[in-house]
């Protein structure tokens, strides 16, 4: 099953477009950002990765496994403007100019530096002003209106190919502005207004326990059943293998992915599935005191908790039906699995137990009305 | 037992409980985590042995030096701050890196107060909207005055969850929220079983006072009503106790919304309901 962002760590993060003074932030600005955002997601190698847009302005990126996530934000968090100035001329090209990055390590001096590859209009205007400037001139390169380096122009470049060199701290830094020169800058300026970092070992750590946290709570339940009402106990706890297999195929079936409180949402379902059968014996123990035969008061039991069962669990369903329409991801989680496992302990509880019971009170030896918890 | 002769104790009992709980709140509110009220927080495990006075000094170099540090698990603490920016966030990681040696950065949030604006404002309309949607729900199935009770049950459980969040400053996120409107699903859950048995048992017992028939209602459900939440109750107790850090406060508050939603329906919604119908026809009653 697919596990959520909390379970196998990654990254969530919600970017926020900024109004510059006087510029709205337009629809095309957010389409654009979306296919910015999906080369530098590329970029990283992260595999299923989403990119949905959320309102006028907000786009929410999620990846999953990411190996650093703090350095996956600080990547896809960047304007990662480039901008070719000059004194003369002002700012003669920028980074749509550019048709290649790609960072090398300068042999000579073991400097990391990002090669550039222009456009072959951009070419042809590298060409024109390198050759104007060249032995007396300067070209400064900016990122984000930041200065990360300023050379002398030594000599024209007629083959649009330039080097920036300088402001790496090492290789690594290098690769990473090459593959943000690679996915080109943002549109606009965007700002983290959330994010959520797991890291892989929370994640499985989390994962551990909860399981273990579901493997007990379970077996408790099943224990309990089983002291309380005898062999009805026995059944429910059968009828409830029966739901976490039925859970967890639909679960596999529709996709859903398994978050932390989703896990939640099923055992506490699981709590929730005992409900509609211990509803159904108790009743089955008063029409029995009430001196009615075992196959008289196990009828009477199932269709008079037909409508109990049915209004008690239409609520809940309603709770966690807004809850899916008011919450976010991980929440959704748990809307999902508690709604689907309501509705699985409703059929389990109204078909299987009944089905179940049905035969053991033929059974010989089966037929005293102790075993069935009077 | 005798649950509704007795109801004015069982009000008082609860009256008490939300009273403080009301005053408590006035007073200290609630631990609004970063969720709501906007901020970073880091889960970091440190490879060497660290303390939390160590951390707080790293802080303080960039003047956080009052943000709440806890200590989960060996070597492993829980940071709070306020809000930073992204570089803020590089920086003050890269220093405690520094400082304390090398850890690993178990998870990393942070919230804008958009966000957490959103968040309140969410969480108060799905709130309100479950509950009206189950309002219109009992009021079809069974009576305006079962739906009434049942709400004020539902109230009932809400407040002392809120009560006890508010005494014990547990911080909340998120996932408080879905605690909530599961509280208020499954305390009508509870209660409808209960509202279900009293007006089957009206139809059978037409001659028997009020009185007997809503008495005799709860305890028929009575051990059904224990029995369920017992089940559900020992979920949440082995989340609580096994699903670790991240799954806590959602353990913890569906857990006393559970016992409340149980105490609820059999000593609160049911004795309600009699007062009201009680009174709402008391010349008809008057010869019983």
């Amino acid at each position: 099953m697919k596990l959520g962002l909390d379970l196998q760590g990654g990254v969530h993060v919600v970017l926020q477009a900024q109004e510059t003074a006087g510029r709205e932030v337009t629809d095309d600005d957010m389409e654009q950002l979306k296919s910015v955002m999906r080369q530098r997601v590329n970029e990283l190698g992260v595999s299923e990765p989403v990119i949905q847009r959320e309102g006028k302005r907000r786009l929410i990126v999620e990846l999953a496994g990411v190996e650093n996530p703090e350095e996956a934000v600080e990547l896809i968090g960047k304007t990662a403007s480039l901008k070719f100035k000059t004194e003369e001329h002002g700012v003669i090209l920028t980074g749509k100019d550019l048709a290649d990055a790609k960072a090398v390590i300068k042999p000579d001096t073991n400097e990391p530096i990002v090669e550039i590859k222009f456009k072959k209009e951009g070419a042809r205007k590298f060409a024109d002003i390198t050759s104007e400037l060249a032995g007396w001139g300067r070209i400064a390169i900016l990122l984000d209106d930041k200065v990360i380096s300023n050379p002398a122009v030594k000599e024209p470049i007629p083959n649009g190919q330039a080097v920036i060199s300088g402001g790496f701290k090492n290789y690594n830094e290098a690769v990473q502005l090459a593959a943000l020169l690679r996915g080109g800058a943002l549109p606009v300026d965007v700002k983290v207004i959330e994010k959520r970092n797991v890291g892989p070992q929370l994640g499985i750590d989390s994962l551990n326990k909860s399981k273990v946290a579901a493997i007990i709570g379970i077996i408790a339940i099943m224990l309990f059943m089983m002291a309380f009402y005898r062999i009805p106990g026995f059944i429910a706890t059968i009828a409830l293998v029966v739901y976490g297999l039925l859970v967890l195929i639909v679960m596999n079936s529709i996709n859903a992915v398994l978050t932390l409180p989703g896990i939640a949402g099923l055992l506490l379902s699981v709590g929730m599935a005992v409900d509609a059968n211990v509803i159904i014996f108790e009743r089955v123990k008063e029409e029995l005191r009430n001196g009615k035969s075992l196959r008289a008061g196990v009828d009477a039991g199932f269709k008079r908790a037909f409508w109990t069962i049915f209004d008690a669990n239409v609520t809940t369903l309603l709770g966690a039906a807004v809850l899916y329409y008011f919450g976010t991801g991980l929440i959704r989680g748990f809307a999902v699995t508690l709604s689907l496992g309501i509705l699985a302990s409703m059929f389990t509880a109204i078909t299987l137990s009944r089905w179940l019971l049905r035969i053991f009170i033929r059974v010989k030896g089966f037929t005293n009305p102790k075993m069935y918890g009077i | 037992m005798d649950f509704i002769g007795k109801r004015t104790i069982w009000f008082a009992i609860s009256l008490a409980i939300i009273i403080a709980g009301i005053i408590s709140l006035a007073l200290q509110g609630l631990n609004m985590g970063i969720d709501f009220a906007g901020g970073n927080k880091y889960m970091l495990k440190f490879d060497e042995d660290v303390t939390s006075a160590q951390i707080r000094v790293v802080l303080a170099d960039f003047g956080l030096g009052k943000s709440s540090i806890q200590e989960s698990g060996k070597s492993t603490f829980i940071i709070r701050t306020k809000l930073l920016s992204e570089k803020e966030n590089t920086e003050l990681l890269k220093a405690l890196q520094k400082k304390l040696g090398k850890m690993d950065v178990l998870s990393n949030e942070k919230v804008g107060p958009v966000i957490g604006k959103e968040l309140r404002t969410k969480a108060f309309w799905a709130l309100l909207i479950a509950s009206i949607l189950i309002v219109i729900y009992i009021t079809v199935r069974f009576q305006f005055s079962f739906a009434i009770a049942a709400i004020i049950a539902l109230i009932h459980d809400v407040l002392v969850t809120l009560s006890f969040f508010s005494f014990t400053q547990v911080e909340l996120n998120t996932s408080f929220v879905a605690a909530m409107l599961t509280i208020i699903g499954y305390s009508i859950n509870d209660t409808i079983v209960v509202f279900d048995r009293i007006r089957e048992n009206i139809g059978f017992r037409k001659k028997e006072p009020l009185f007997e028939t809503v008495n005799k209602s709860i305890r028929q459900t009575l051990t059904r009503s224990i029995n369920t939440s017992l089940t559900s109750i020992m979920a949440l107790i082995a989340l609580l106790l096994f699903g670790g850090e991240t799954i806590k406060v959602f353990a913890l508050a569906m857990l006393i919304g559970f016992i409340s939603g149980t105490y609820s329906s059999i000593f609160i919604a049911s004795p309600l309901w009699f007062e009201f119908k009680n009174r709402l026809s008391k010349p008809k009653r008057v010869h019983i």
